[in-house]
């Protein structure tokens, strides 16, 4: 039965059959406002925005530096400053630890990236904060880089422009997280001072410390829209009220309702909404 | 205790090259109860003693030598006390509060109600008050004695119409030229929905900023809790004082517990690990002083405790009131942009 004989040979190796289908997986990410299946390159391309629903994703502290510097292009500072864990914390993990995982996993020192360049022709400082890196807390290292960066906006004269997305202050290092909200205001109020303009952008989430401290005084405060916006946390107000939050509570449209925010800026205006109030304030670049 | 123990044990092994678990402290509980036991025995023995009806001599010096004996233990037991007591102490229902203060400290005080914008927030008192013949701006968290007044005074917990008050009486001290003096003991500024319409975090950022630049002296003592940026809104100062029991922290041992360990029961080992202690900070140069309290323990002897603070207050509002407004802004602001150690 020469005429029924397999001329190509079988593959070798089969994948097995329950193995043998496209992976999809992680190329493919369900928007959670409208539910909209979205290609992962597409968001990407799209600043991470959702291109059905114009739901606003988490956008890492890098990808911020890349929307908003001409050309992808800036200088980083103090990117060595690394926690010293003053207080040798431990909890289920050591903090030393729960550090150097993150560091690995994302190729920096702590929650923040400080850097300088051109905005629209302008140059400026910006500082935009990572919530991947223990939730964007403020340690020593996030308030010294963000001192620095606001210092060297006064020695320079230039603008400043600071990214937030934290949970607060960092509870690893006690006390000494406490400190830096008073360190980074009294800078500003020295950049205030020298009438150098300080632009706040609150990103989802922009909670406890941090919004108690640099988030909350800038001489214009935006936001992206749908961000989570507070002091205390929905849940430990939920703890201490023990009712359920109203709908739409601690949003970037509550904030800007009750008066706290000078707008809310959708990410694809973010750079122009910057570089025309810079231009207000100081004239063309 | 047993907990602490295991939570101990439990975060040295899980990596063993790691230093950052704190040196264990000598297991106290055993001592603690000991100590307290004796004490209790002693003080029942001067009871008896001088129940009896015709007391002589003999008994007399009995009465004396066993009272002795208790202050003894007493020094002992309080030099030895874990975090987790300090707060107790910090928190005890009797601790000296700001109007107490006011009351053994201050003469002619006159409150200035209202932050001009909503209410008058009862959680923080601010006012003018005369200070060993010194006109002064007095700025102080308030908690209440009884249920009905904790609940009116909202348990210390001040709203932004607080915070933004405190401001206005800084304002009106750089204003006149007249030093600020503070007196911390809160939980925290309050959580709840009202305080967050009204912009609870803008408030203390905006207290922040303008009190690192405001042109007079500012005396801070924190004199029970010092309860994160609640506290921190009303405490950016030349100087910061600690009585020897209060705590000054990022957040409540509670609050830790539950977040870190999902467990609110491990507030002790929170609190141990938080570094709150007045000892603590004065180490890592948080606070510049430690302000020694009567024995027990503020809560025992209002009068003393205040006795004990004045010429700490008085020392530093001499030495600060030779300062130029320029070289104290400096200062402060040297003094703050110092805080905190990293690897560079």
């Amino acid at each position: 039965m020469t005429w029924f004989k397999r001329e190509k040979k079988s593959i070798e190796n089969p994948t097995p059959v329950d193995e043998r289908r496209v992976r999809t997986e992680g190329l493919w990410i369900k928007c959670g406002a409208c539910r909209a299946i979205i290609w992962k390159k597409d968001l990407e391309a799209n600043w991470e925005v959702c291109p059905k629903c114009d739901h606003h994703f988490r956008l890492g502290a890098r990808r911020r530096l890349e929307l908003l510097f001409d050309d992808e292009f800036w200088t980083e500072f103090d990117a060595g400053l690394a926690s010293s864990d003053p207080l040798l914390f431990s909890d289920t993990r050591p903090y030393a630890q729960r550090l150097r995982d993150a560091q690995r996993k994302l190729g920096m020192k702590d929650a923040i990236l400080t850097a300088e360049g051109k905005l629209r022709g302008r140059q400026v400082t910006c500082c935009s904060m990572e919530f991947g890196f223990i939730g964007g807390s403020m340690g020593a290292v996030v308030g010294e880089k963000v001192a620095r960066a606001v210092e060297r906006s006064l020695a320079q004269k230039q603008p400043l422009v600071i990214i937030s997305c934290s949970g607060g202050a960092r509870m690893m290092e006690g006390t000494v997280s406490l400190m830096q909200l008073a360190k980074v205001a009294a800078a500003l109020g020295r950049l205030d001072d020298a009438r150098v303009p300080f632009i706040s952008v609150l990103t989802d989430p922009t909670t406890g410390g941090v919004t108690a401290s640099y988030a909350m005084l800038g001489d214009l405060n935006i936001a992206e829209p749908g961000a989570l916006i507070g002091f205390a946390g929905p849940r430990v107000i939920e703890q201490t009220i023990r009712q359920k939050l109203p709908e739409g509570f601690q949003t970037a449209e509550f904030l800007l309702e009750h008066g706290f925010l000078d707008a809310v800026v959708s990410r694809k205006e973010l750079k122009n909404y910057i570089a025309q109030a810079f231009e207000f304030f100081l004239g063309p670049a | 205790m047993r907990e602490r123990a295991k939570a101990r044990q439990q975060s040295a092994v899980a990596d063993p090259q790691e230093p950052s678990s704190p040196a264990p402290p000598a297991g106290r509980s055993d001592r603690e109860q000991l100590r307290e036991l004796e004490i209790a025995a002693l003080e029942r023995d001067i009871a008896a003693l001088s129940s009896l009806t015709d007391p002589s001599d003999a008994t007399a010096l009995d009465i004396e030598r066993i009272r002795n004996e208790v202050a003894e233990l007493k020094r002992d037991f309080y030099l030895h006390i874990s975090p987790w007591q300090r707060i107790q102490l910090a928190r005890h229902p009797q601790r000296p509060y700001t109007e107490d203060f006011i009351r053994l400290l201050f003469k002619n005080f006159s409150e200035i109600h209202g932050d001009r914008n909503f209410a008058d927030d009862p959680a923080l008192l601010t006012g003018m008050a005369w200070f060993r013949g010194q006109p002064v701006i007095l700025i102080g968290s308030q908690k209440g004695r009884d249920t009905r007044q904790r609940v009116a005074r909202n348990f210390g917990q001040a709203k932004p119409e607080g915070y933004r008050k405190a401001l206005r009486a800084m304002q009106l001290a750089a204003k006149f030229a007249r030093p600020v003096m503070v007196f911390v003991d809160t939980p925290g500024a309050y959580p709840g929905v009202d305080a967050e319409e009204r912009g609870q975090a803008e408030a203390i950022a905006r207290n922040l900023r303008e009190m690192s630049r405001l042109p007079v002296p500012i005396l801070i003592t924190i004199t029970g809790e010092g309860g994160s940026g609640g506290a921190l809104a009303i405490a950016v100062g030349d100087r910061v004082f600690m009585l020897e029991n209060s705590v000054y922290s990022v957040i409540s041992p509670e609050g830790c517990a539950s977040i870190m360990w999902r467990d609110a029961t491990k507030a002790e080992t929170a609190a141990q690990a938080l570094k709150i202690t007045a000892t603590d900070l004065l180490e890592m140069k948080i606070i510049d002083e430690i302000v020694p309290e009567p024995e027990g323990g503020a809560h025992g002897d209002h009068a003393a405790a205040a006795k004990l603070l004045e010429p700490v207050l008085a020392r530093a509002l001499e030495e600060l009131s030779r300062l130029s407004p320029r070289q104290l802004v400096d200062q402060r602001y040297e003094k703050f942009r110092r805080m905190g150690q990293f690897f560079a």
